[in-house]
């Protein structure tokens, strides 16, 4: 499960994160990089051993465990694979999964727009406070965050007395699963939209205001418009997290297999039980996913630079 | 419609950028506010449009509380400083915004926008721009739009913030022209605001001088020109010779030289000369109430100016004045100034 939950990771963290934008400015700055600048001035070996360190990097660190987790999930053939996938507690998983990411979408799609919203258009009291509320959750470990809401909502935890008396299963159930997703996937959407919104002001919107727009016709006709690609990152990372997450939902989930496992705790039961292929055949479905959410952010990087202009 | 501006005040934080100002705009006005950056033009601007709310005073639009209303029931067309186009949509769409946004009775059909937004594109001249985005608009393209835009909605009101800002000299005289005439043609009451001062005596009814957040003269073009109320808006109207002066016992000095100029009923005290470039004679070094030395000349087309070094009381002040056509002077040489008209006024 490592591999699978690690390739993921790479993906979707915001130090890789950084770094795809950083990628993004030099590529518009792509002009200068004809005129000889200091790298075409090293010598020629020099140049070749720093790609291929470069080179072998990559492979070894990202493209071999990729390779690898394909490589043992078909090791006995399609219908092995297919088996795994099909057999019920791992369909019960990607159900799970998929119904967890889901809700963490829609949820982070709406508190990012209000927070972004309100954090670029507005000025109050407590606005460095919330920025760096959104994001704590970069710096906590997901476990911490686990453990807090075990500490909250669990049989010893501070509501505990509450829960039981109107009956509410939060921790080793649905909704601790669904929080504890929240708490980690929630900086995407939002810290994808504050500087986009921050560096487009309130000009059209007050243009659209004098014109007779209505709140309503002003954030559906230009301030949503306006940020449609950046929002669309935003639900891509903070979706391959939220299939990805492991620590934080490891702690809450109990493992029930079939009715609260989500896939990265399936992949690790199943390795743990030594049953491979079908660990690596679940993993297969996870590392898909990065690579789509890869090719994905690659095109719609073209776009978030169209956006800024 | 007639804008009445009464005793309005706007503070931002500690900082005040109107103070206590109120103006009178007759309906169907073409009306310039004229002033220095930060003077508070554009606040003024975004008042009268809703887009700000005065920490004082009041805002009526043909006698009736503006304030009462929000920005977009005021029906205003703004034109914006940096045009503020909305850049997902194409030029047609953005004209048309403001007649899609309507709802209930005031929705027209979709066949009835088309033909009007043509006709908006057509009026400023744009209409083969109708489906490019405003990333691929020169600032003059862009300008239209915003203007197109602001028509749409058929205003009683039109702000312009700058329009014509970022054009070149010729651009801005073709649009200025162009502007005057549509401004004929509506039934529209216009604030304008400029910093180019040329602008403003050219396009504008009233000229609206400002500083620093208050009203320094209202009149016409030509009042504002010839007749300045204070030593502020003759320096910044026109070409001005601003030299220190000082009145004392019933006459006026300039540097340390006692003048037979006129005091214009001027107490005592310091004072400031002022005088329009060609309103100021060469003559004797000996004579002249002011005299100093030709630091350079230059000329231009048909006007030749010269600046003169003026020994002042408080260090050495350089003044501009008017060459006549034949005239000439040496660099270097002393010359005598004789303000012919001139305005003396206390100093700030
Ligand atoms: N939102 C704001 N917060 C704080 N100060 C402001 C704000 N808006 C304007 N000011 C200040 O108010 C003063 C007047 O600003 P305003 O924009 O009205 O000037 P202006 O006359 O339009 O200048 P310009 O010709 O440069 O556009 C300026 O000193 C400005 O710094
Ligand atoms: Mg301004």
């Amino acid at each position: 499960m490592t591999l699978a939950a690690d390739a993921l990771r790479t993906t979707t963290h915001p130090a890789a994160h950084a770094l795809a934008s950083e990628g993004l400015n030099t590529h518009a700055g792509a002009l200068p990089a004809r005129r000889p600048g200091p790298t075409n001035s090293e010598p020629k070996a020099v140049r070749i051993a720093i790609i291929t360190v470069a080179l072998l990097f990559l492979g070894l660190f990202i493209a071999l465990p990729l390779i690898s987790v394909f490589y043992e999930a078909f090791k006995r053939g399609w219908l092995a694979y297919v088996a795994a996938l099909v057999e019920p507690d791992a369909l019960a998983a990607i159900r799970l999964t998929l119904l967890v990411a889901g809700i963490s979408v829609v949820a982070n799609v709406t508190f990012g727009l209000v927070a972004a919203w309100a954090i670029a258009k507005f000025e109050f009291p407590g606005k460095s406070l919330l920025i760096t509320l959104i994001d704590l959750p970069f710096s906590v470990s997901p476990v911490v965050a686990g453990l807090v809401y075990v500490l909250l909502f669990g049989s010893q935890g501070l509501f505990a007395a509450y829960l039981q008396a109107w009956d509410i299963k939060i921790i080793f159930a649905l909704p601790g699963i669904v929080l504890a997703t929240l708490f980690v996937t929630f900086p995407f959407v939002a810290r994808e939209l504050i500087p986009l919104m921050q560096e487009q002001g309130t000009a059209e919107e007050e243009a659209a205001a004098s014109l007779g727009a209505s709140g309503l016709s002003i954030f559906f006709r230009v301030t949503l418009p306006n940020v449609k690609w950046a929002l669309l990152y935003g639900v891509l990372l903070c979706n391959a997290r939220a299939m990805g997450e492991f620590g934080a939902v490891s702690v809450v989930s109990g493992h029930i297999r079939g009715l609260t496992n989500t896939m990265p705790l399936h992949i690790e039961i199943l390795y743990n039980e030594y049953q491979f292929v079908a660990s690596f055949a679940v993993a297969s479905l996870l590392a898909l996913l990065a690579l789509v959410t890869l090719i994905a952010k690659t095109l719609l990087e073209a776009r978030l630079v169209e956006d800024a202009q | 419609m007639s804008i009445d501006i009464v005793n309005v005040t706007k503070r931002f934080k500690t900082f005040t950028a109107l103070d206590n100002v109120s103006l009178r705009i007759p309906g169907g006005q073409l009306v310039a506010l004229l002033g220095p950056s930060g003077s508070g033009k554009t606040t003024l601007l975004r008042i009268i449009a809703g887009l700000d709310w005065p920490d004082g005073g009041e805002v009526r639009f043909d006698g009736q509380d503006a304030l009462a209303r929000s920005v977009r029931e005021r029906n205003v067309g703004f034109v914006f400083q940096h045009y503020a186009l909305f850049r997902h949509m194409s030029v047609f769409e953005n004209v048309a915004f403001g007649l899609r946004v309507r709802k209930g009775a005031d929705k027209l059909p979709d066949a009835a926008i088309r033909e009007k937004v043509n006709q908006l594109l057509s009026l400023v001249q744009i209409d083969w721009l109708a489906d490019r985005y405003p990333a691929q608009l020169s600032g003059g393209q862009r300008q239209r739009v915003a203007l197109a835009r602001a028509l749409a909605i058929s205003p009683r009101i039109l702000l312009l913030d700058e329009p014509f800002g970022a054009l070149d000299a010729k651009v801005r005289k073709e649009l200025r022209r162009w502007l005057r005439n549509l401004h004929e043609e509506l039934p529209v009451t216009s604030v304008l605001v400029t910093h180019d001062q040329e602008e403003a005596l050219e396009l504008a009814d009233t000229v609206v001088v400002m500083g620093k957040g208050r009203i320094e003269q209202v009149g016409s073009p030509q009042e504002v020109y010839d007749t300045p109320a204070t030593a502020f808006v003759h320096d910044f109207i026109g070409e001005s010779l601003s030299l220190p002066a000082r009145v004392a016992d019933g006459a006026l000095y300039v540097g340390a030289r006692r003048t037979a100029l006129d005091t214009q009923g001027l107490g005592e005290g310091p004072a400031r000369l002022l005088a329009r470039p060609h309103d100021v004679d060469f003559a004797e070094p000996g004579t002249a109430p002011v005299a100093g030395r030709v630091l350079a000349v230059r000329t231009f087309g048909p006007t030749t100016r010269a600046d003169i070094v003026l020994p002042g009381t408080n260090g050495d002040v350089v003044v501009e004045a008017a060459v006549p056509v034949g005239a000439r002077l040496a660099v270097g040489s002393e010359v005598g100034l004789v303000p012919r008209r001139y305005r003396v006024f206390p100093a700030a």
